[in-house]
């Protein structure tokens, strides 16, 4: 067994198994359009459920104690241009495949009775999204990188568009355009990198210094479009259209893996490349994730609609996510990752909430709500334990990504620890508050009466997701003993890299000095 | 009596030119029906002088092979760019078939008049001398003047016809003009004796006037901003066929021949042509895109679309290094298969037997042609440059030569004009897919189909195998390079 999987090319089996399950699904014949639904949504549930066993053998043969990158695979996609098809995981990328992996089978299972129209495209979309997600973070050459990264806007514009909502138009050209105009002058700054290193091979990108002023252009280059993926203040409007004009499965990858592509970007691109623009930006950076925790989590508490309440939520949460990855200190970083990865369960939990009562209802307002607790206790016992989570309750997934972040940015710089540290409160208050208006209170609306508690196929959706969110609050070593050494090797190569350029700075000070000047 | 020239490396020319008289005859003579016949002779032709011009286009040394007392040079890069034509040229008049016959304008002259077109096109491409290439560029022009106007009955082609005739002339007069210029004031018209004549004249007024003169010229005939009021009116209003082969086959060769005069005799005047391109390159690529999103008929978005497009290729050019070429050839090669491609969609855009043009025509058809909307939303996401299909790699690479030239601003400019472009074909997408259906399309005739399949797919499986398919190119762009 074990020689077999050593041999199998498993990151490539693991990304494009999708994509042979949209081969799948396009040879389903048959002339009854009921009969091509079910059949598509049983060949997607198999294939899904299928990539995420493929995935866990890569955790399991996964070697936590060095930092190289993994399972690479190395193929010749473009030898003109020094180009590869380069793939590989470390302990920083590793989680998020499975994250990935993880959430794609219980979108299926959302969509299960929620999507009646074109479900078989539906279901290719989900795949190729998959692939698309999947390949990203495997990726270890920019090019191919870039080519995951941008394919991703394809299906997603697709599912925001035909299956949304009322204002799907809208929201899925935002959505594309938005993160479209970020991402071209990524692609510029790879082109500079490429012509100065002369390759688009990520490791050897980590090793190669550029001079500040280069730093400086290129940093901003990644930024423009990490920033607007995150989302981070300013330009995270098209966030709040995009969830809640998307239909449920939808914003849960939105907010479970597409959210966290912008902050892997940062971590495998800005910080070990760039470390001396991203030293330089870090006031920046803290600054505008200041004020997305804050400011959002303020708009979160106005909101009337739940699914826009938790995007702005998640906006907040990920300025803790980049206030952690820049303060670049051990618990900082491994805790931004932490914070992705429960965010990725916990606010898809969220959203696969709201559409429960979604799918009963047709209306997302709060106030239609109140009183579910009395006929729908499943649901409210499981609402419950994912709003605590996202407020960061101990003992649940986000209470130790939000306290190593808030540890590691405290030995930095105490006050943005502080001013981070309000979001917590204000994110009790929001989820709190929603949670009381829906949950809570006497069942006087008609309507809401006649609903019923959690079916059997939603027990089964949420039962990972529960079980998950509390092993990752009890015991989050068997999460972050894989990013121990990743993480501490990088965080150990960005201050090297600051330290020479200050040993070197001081250096010329020192001869100006005794030069007399 | 003087020797006979090499004739070899003109054989695709020569057959070409033999072969369009012998048609014109079969045309005139045959009796019964002979438009398929000469139209599936035409496809013919066209391969037999693609496999030609691939087979004497290299010398024993790799270099070029001039001939005709220098008037005439075959090379890699020619030979490249004349299977680009050709094939473009071909699948055009794969898509004119059915047209015809479901129109009832069956004449087997538009299968001829093309054919010529394409020699006139062959002919620039290996032009060696200003006045050889003229002579090539005035064989494609007066040939394409006709396929404009081709549809006579109808009051839009002639329009078409007159306008692009009018402008035609102007922009040959200007490019005359120029040629005349460099003459006078460089003393040869020949591309080598420039390239010697220019060394080190980078302040050689007349010559920069001449040549600002015929980039004038060149322009219009690649449809770049500010010389492309043209094209909207002549896509619109030529037959949908005729528009298909205007967009790819004339398009590509200008294009190549562009290439060729610039960074050839006129290379040591780069300083000088580079500012002038850039202008016309970043006007293209933006008006391209914005004049686009305000269109409703199809071939008129086709046409901002197409003026954009040479805007991107047109940055390989402005690099001016061998990268920048090999960018622009693999941009010319995608643009091809996506300009192909969504013509043959076009094509198909026929409700109860009659064509139709609008964009809201394409309402809802990812209900009633699946396959059709599929096809093009492929195509739209390449041409908005969208990884992972083919579109993105043509981008990518005449990008690439810009940044390495020290371009950056271009290149920004570049990738903002093709984020404002990838609205107008988001808007395709969201038609077809978001809106209510209307009526449903006929089913496509089996060559519109097929040419449409295989140009979808090639833009899908590009990101596949994409070494082999460059490989020509890089070839071609060394070629160019060697002198």
């Amino acid at each position: 067994m074990n020689g077999f999987v050593e041999n199998l090319p498993l990151l490539s089996v693991v990304t494009f198994t999708p994509l042979l399950g949209v081969l799948l699904l396009l040879t389903i014949r048959a002339d009854d359009p009921e009969i091509v639904a079910r059949n598509s949504r049983w060949v997607a549930l198999w294939v899904t459920l299928g990539t995420f066993l493929a995935s866990l053998l890569l955790w399991t043969n996964f070697d936590s104690g060095t930092a190289d990158f993994q399972f690479v695979e190395q193929a010749a996609w473009f030898p003109t241009f020094g180009i590869s098809y380069h793939m590989g995981v470390d302990g920083i990328s590793m989680l998020f495949v499975i994250l990935s992996t993880f959430l794609m089978p219980i979108c299926v299972l959302a969509s299960w009775d929620a999507i009646k129209t074109r479900v078989r495209e539906y279901m290719i979309s989900f795949l190729i999204l998959e692939t698309m997600m999947i390949g990203m973070f495997c990726a270890l050459d920019m090019v191919l990188f870039y080519v995951f990264f941008e394919g991703v806007l394809i299906p997603m514009f697709l599912i925001i568009g035909i299956w949304g909502g009322a204002r799907r138009v809208y929201a899925a050209f935002k959505f594309f355009l938005y993160t479209l105009m970020g991402s071209v002058l990524l692609l510029v700054a790879i082109l500079a990198m490429y012509f100065t290193a002369g390759t688009t091979d990520i490791p050897t990108l980590m090793t190669t210094s550029f001079p500040f002023q280069m730093q400086f252009w290129l940093w901003l280059g990644l930024f423009a479009s990490f920033a607007v993926k995150v989302p981070m203040w300013p330009v995270h409007t098209w966030l709040p259209d995009a969830h809640v004009q998307a239909p449920t499965a939808g914003s849960v990858i939105l907010a479970g893996v597409l959210l966290k592509m912008g902050a892997y970007g940062f971590l495998r691109f800005s910080m070990p490349m760039l470390p001396l623009a991203s030293e330089y930006f870090t006031p920046l950076v803290y600054g505008l994730s200041i004020i997305a925790v804050i400011y959002t989590s303020l708009v979160a508490l106005a909101q009337e609609d739940m699914k826009k309440l938790i995007a702005y939520s998640s906006v907040a949460h990920m300025g803790f996510v980049t206030v952690g990855i820049f303060a670049a200190t051990q618990q900082a970083v491994q805790g931004a990752i932490y914070q992705m990865l429960s965010h990725g369960v916990v606010s898809g939990a969220l959203f696969l909430c709201v559409g429960v009562v979604y799918d009963r209802l047709h209306t997302r307002e709060i106030s239609r709500y109140g009183g579910l607790v009395n006929n729908m206790p499943k649901y409210a016992c499981v609402f419950m334990l994912m709003m605590m989570a996202s407020v960061g309750l101990p003992g649940t997934a986000g209470f130790v990504g939000e306290f190593l972040i808030l540890t590691g940015v405290f030995q930095v710089n105490t006050w943005v620890a502080l001013f981070t540290a309000t979001g917590v409160i204000l994110g009790a208050t929001y989820m709190l508050y929603l949670y009381r208006r829906v949950i809570y209170g006497e069942l006087t609306k008609e309507d809401l009466k006649g609903m019923l508690d959690l079916s059997r196929r939603e027990i089964v959706i949420f039962a990972p997701l529960c079980i998950v969110v509390m092993w990752m609050g009890v015991y989050p070593m068997s999460f972050l003993s894989v990013m121990d050494v990743s993480v501490a090797k990088l965080v150990a190569d960005y201050h090297n890299a600051i330290d020479a350029q200050a040993a070197a700075t001081g250096l010329v000070d020192g001869v100006r000095l005794a030069l007399g000047r | 009596m003087t020797a006979l020239p090499n004739l070899t490396p003109a054989y695709a020319e020569i057959f070409l030119a033999i072969a369009g008289m012998a048609l014109l005859m079969l045309g005139v003579f045959r009796k019964k029906d002979p438009v398929r016949g000469v139209t599936l002779l035409a496809v013919v032709a066209f391969a037999v002088a693609a496999v030609l011009a691939l087979a004497t286009n290299t010398s024993a040394d790799g270099f070029s092979t001039v001939t005709f007392n220098g008037l005439f040079v075959v090379n890699a890069f020619t030979g490249f760019s004349k299977l680009l034509v050709l094939l473009g040229a071909g699948l055009a008049m794969m898509l004119a078939l059915p047209w015809a016959r479901n129109e009832g304008i069956a004449r087997y002259e538009l299968p001829v008049i093309m054919l010529f077109s394409v020699l006139g096109m062959m002919m620039m491409v290996s032009a060696n001398n200003l006045m050889s290439l003229y002579v090539g560029l005035e064989l494609q022009s007066l040939a394409l003047y006709v396929l404009a106007a081709s549809n006579r009955g109808n009051l839009k082609a002639t329009e078409a016809g007159v306008k692009y005739f009018v402008l035609g002339a102007l922009a040959s007069g200007l490019l005359l003009y120029g040629s005349s210029l460099i003459y006078g004031f460089a003393g040869t018209t020949s591309f080598a004796g420039l390239a010697d004549a220019l060394t080190g004249a980078q302040n050689n007024v007349g010559v920069i006037v001449g040549v600002v003169f015929v980039i004038c010229g060149f322009a219009f005939k690649v449809s770049a901003v500010p010389f492309h009021m043209w094209t909207p009116d002549v896509y619109e209003g030529a037959p949908t066929p005729v528009t298909a082969f205007f967009s790819v086959a004339p398009k590509i060769a200008a294009l190549c021949l562009f290439l060729r005069v610039l960074v050839g005799p006129f290379e040591d005047l780069m300083i000088q042509w580079r500012q002038v391109l850039t202008v016309i390159c970043v006007a293209s690529m933006l008006w391209g895109a914005v004049a686009a999103i305000a269109q409703n008929n199809i071939k008129r978005m086709m046409a901002y679309s197409s003026i954009g497009h040479v805007g991107y290729a047109l940055i390989g050019l402005i690099a001016g290094t061998q990268d920048g070429a090999r960018g622009m050839l693999y941009y010319m090669l995608i643009y091809l298969f996506m300009n192909v491609g969504t013509f043959a969609v076009i094509l198909s855009m026929r409700i109860k037997g009659r064509y139709v043009e609008s964009i809201d025509d394409l309402s809802g058809i990812s209900k009633t042609n699946p396959a059709i909307a599929l096809a093009l939303t492929v195509l739209m996401f390449s041409m908005a440059g969208i990884p992972p299909l083919a579109g993105f790699f043509g981008k990518y690479f005449v990008f690439a030569a810009a940044v390495n030239a020290g371009l950056i601003p271009l290149a920004v400019i570049g990738v903002l004009s093709s984020v404002i472009g990838a609205y107008y074909y988001l808007r395709l997408i969201k038609i077809m897919y978001f809106d209510e259906s209307a009526e449903s399309f006929d089913r496509p005739d089996a060559s519109t189909g097929v040419v449409m399949g295989v140009c979808a797919l090639a833009v899908v499986v590009f990101v596949l195998l994409p070494e082999p398919l460059l490989a020509g190119a890089d070839a071609a762009a060394a070629a160019l390079f060697q002198g």
